[in-house]
């Protein structure tokens, strides 16, 4: 038998939940697709950190005194507050979307409000740091200054530093961003326990760019500090 | 045939006003202008590619000087990669008839389809601009430190147009990914998939893993030029080779988003013009994901000459003949599908003879190029410049003509003249050889690439290779000639002119809107032609 066009395919004709688009049979497939969607895109944010951290790896096996002095210079403290920070704004982004799933339209707003909060505590307290950077001339380029037997490849160091943490600072607010909008969304009541993908996809998005944090504090604040307090 | 209706409403007639192009989401209008933007970069490459071969038929610099045919070269080389190859097939061809080929409306983010052919232009207008400036002299490999520390041509436009560009790969590979998982019509199985969604699957996987690591360590060099950083900088103790490591990281998987998407439009169109079914279907399709896989173990072998530990290159020249496998079975399968077939000699089957020809000829050149003793002598020469066009070219752009003459009268709703395109084909394959071939043995001889001057004996395989690509020119123009002039005179195609198997097929011609008036629901494999009524002339 050969391929058949068969009528009457579509069941929901037009009498269809708003927030589902044309070209999908139900809400089910859109939001399967939506969270399929947000996966994949982080697997290419994963490659796309995965380049800074290849050259991180190579030139901290190849330079690991500088890598250790570098690492000194950075302010343990503020670096391990802004972890507890974003920390907790994965928990109150877990906690929005657990509210929108619940249909709790105050509280999801309250839980995102939380998160946006947190997150531009997160980037004042990357303001302080680098603003600390820049004074001490430890910025990479022509007026990097850096006292030490191993200059030149702390150099490289500040380099990824500021690479990675800027990158992921991007991240940070390109994700504040995006919260407003689903914030404002919220306020106006366009989700539902039948509908709240945005909420859950940039969910998707906020916990991968803490994770990513969790990598580079270790990766960056800590090397070799037990060596150097014990 | 016998009557043909043309659909009332379509594609191309629901809205005809500029805006409605502009803000469209229907991928078959976004393939349409993929269509366009790609053309105007092929012409451009062209004249570069002319630039350089006007260069080459005397010995003597006296067309250009070295610093200008630096840049001749290397903005041939960036508009033909990062603007034609890579979204030639998957942006135009894959855009335009995969989700009708899976019986879907649409891709499953028709928004983001459009930013991503808004991010492709932004990109081509800063590498536009980057010309405007004077061009780009690196080469398109952007080596480090020449490209970062050194160079004082506009390689930080070009790199930041490379960088965004590299987006709209990235999103059309995450929009296929997910469309080809979420949205299958009823019945549209994966082992019923035709074979070109397998590839561009397969492909999809290479964007979306390989593309943002090229595009980070653009970006590395951007920072290195414009700020001062200092990541691959030997001043400071940084390593240019990790910049090559990253940048074939992607640039080796590249290829295979080049060269897989015309592999699947190689199967469609052969299983059509010999009547028969795909021989080994699944063996074709994972060979597909194959190519994918060992596409991303076999960088390094760009790195032969660089200083690599000999163990890792043993290695790696032992992942780069396994290449070969896959892409052997390929061949092996689409001869064995031509075997026996009742041949229909129409233009798409003589663009895919073309490809077949060539891409032999390339894959089996690759395999010295792997070999690492041979590599030695023939890195950097005219060898490996006629290697990576047997590939590139005569694959890629002879698949991407045959799935153009196999889609055009679905696409536009006409015919075109096909002794005209069997023409074309040939001069195309003719004038491909006469042009590469000679390469061949330049470099076996010894010229190395990007030169502007050479000994005078090598004077008469240059002239060869430039007289070849006369005809090439000629055999292109000549396409777009004939197909232009369809769009006005052709014949009405009809819904299935090649009477094809296939769910594209199935709509009129060109497609309505929304594609299908109602979901298709499907029941059989993609090939199956031995059922089909055979009215071939």
């Amino acid at each position: 038998m050969p391929n058949g066009i068969v009528a009457g395919a579509d069941p929901h004709g037009h009498g269809h939940h708003p927030a589902l688009q044309h070209h999908f049979q139900t809400l089910d497939q859109q939001h399967e697709a939506s969270t399929l969607g947000m996966w994949v895109f982080l697997v290419t944010e994963v490659m796309f950190f995965g380049g800074l951290l290849m050259a991180y790896l190579l030139y901290r096996v190849w330079y690991p005194e500088a890598w250790a002095e570098g690492s000194l210079d950075l302010d343990i403290r503020l670096g391990g507050f802004n972890t507890v920070v974003l920390i907790a704004s994965s928990l109150t982004m877990a906690l929005a979307v657990r509210a929108a799933q619940t249909g709790a339209q105050r509280a999801t707003v309250r839980w995102l409000l939380a998160t946006m909060v947190l997150g531009v505590t997160f980037l004042g307290v990357k303001v302080i740091e680098y603003a600390e950077k820049f004074e001490l001339h430890h910025v990479p380029g022509a007026n990097f200054v850096y006292e030490g037997p191993h200059g030149r490849q702390v150099e490289i160091f500040f380099s990824l530093y500021f690479g990675l943490t800027g990158l992921h600072a991007l991240h940070m607010i390109i994700g504040v961003g995006l919260l407003s909008v689903i914030t404002w969304m919220a306020s106006r009541g366009r989700f539902s326990t039948e509908w709240y993908t945005p909420v859950e996809i940039s969910g998707l998005y906020w916990h991968f760019v803490d994770i990513v944090w969790i990598f580079l504090f270790p990766l960056l604040y800590l090397v070799d500090r037990a060596h150097h307090f014990a | 045939m016998t009557t043909i209706v043309i659909p009332r409403v379509n594609y191309l007639n629901v809205k005809t006003t500029v805006a409605s192009w502009l803000l469209t989401r229907d991928h078959k209008r976004i393939g349409v202008m993929y269509l366009v933007v790609v053309a105007l970069a092929f012409f451009l490459g062209s004249v570069f590619a002319a630039g350089v071969r006007i260069e080459l038929t005397t010995p003597e610099g006296d067309f250009v000087s070295a610093d200008t045919y630096n840049r001749l070269f290397t903005m041939h080389a960036v508009f033909m990669v990062f603007f034609v190859l890579i979204p030639v097939v998957p942006a135009i061809l894959g855009n335009f008839v995969m989700p009708l080929m899976i019986g879907a409306k649409d891709v499953a983010f028709p928004t983001l389809n459009l930013l991503s052919w808004y991010v492709f232009v932004t990109g081509f207008l800063f590498t536009i601009a980057a010309l405007a400036l004077g061009g780009v002299d690196t080469g398109w490999t952007f080596y480090t430190p020449y490209s970062s520390n050194v160079s004082e041509s506009n390689v930080l436009l070009a790199g930041i147009g490379i960088f965004i560009t590299g987006f709209s790969s990235i999103l059309t590979g995450l929009n296929f990914m997910v469309t080809i998982h979420r949205m299958r019509a009823p019945g549209m199985t994966w082992f019923r998939l035709p074979l070109f969604v397998w590839a561009l699957y397969a492909t999809s996987l290479v964007m979306i893993l390989g593309t943002p690591v090229v595009a980070i360590t653009v970006g590395m060099v951007a920072l290195e030029r414009a700020f001062g950083f200092g990541i691959f900088d030997p001043r400071l103790g940084g390593d240019p080779v990790l910049f090559q490591h990253l940048f074939w990281f992607y640039s080796h998987p590249a290829v295979y988003i080049m060269i897989l998407p015309p592999m699947g439009v190689i199967s469609e169109v052969i299983a059509c013009f010999s009547r028969k079914n795909v021989f080994g279907y699944s063996f074709v399709a994972f060979s597909s994901l194959a190519i994918a896989v060992f596409g991303f173990l076999v960088w390094a072998h760009h790195l032969f000459v660089a200083g690599i530990s000999p163990y890792s290159a043993m290695v790696f020249s032992f992942l780069s003949f396994a290449v070969a496998i896959p892409s052997a079975v390929k061949t092996f399968n689409w001869t064995a599908t031509l075997y026996k077939g009742a041949i229909w000699w129409r233009a798409p089957l003589m663009w895919v003879f073309g490809f077949l020809g060539l891409f032999l000829v390339g894959g089996l050149t690759g395999l010295f190029l792997a070999s690492l003793g041979l590599d030695v002598h023939l890195h950097d020469t005219y060898f490996v410049v006629a290697h990576f066009h047997y590939i590139m070219v005569g694959g890629a752009i002879m698949g991407f003509f045959a799935g153009l003459h196999f889609w055009w009268p679905k696409m536009t709703g006409r015919m075109y003249s096909d002794g005209l395109a069997t023409v074309a084909a040939l001069l195309v394959f003719v004038g491909f050889n006469l042009t590469f071939f000679p390469q061949f043995i330049l470099g076996y001889l010894g010229m190395p690439r990007r030169y502007h001057v050479y000994p005078e004996e090598f004077q008469v395989l240059n002239v060869l290779s430039s007289s070849g690509a006369s005809v090439l020119a000629i055999g292109y123009s000549l396409v777009a000639i004939y197909l232009v002039y369809s769009l006005f005179r052709g014949e009405r195609a009809g819904a299935n002119p090649w009477l094809a198997t296939g769910l594209e097929w199935k709509t009129e011609s060109p497609p309505l809107p929304h594609n299908f008036p109602e979901t298709p629901i499907v029941n059989e494999g993609a090939y199956e032609y031995s059922k089909r009524e055979v009215k071939v002339a």
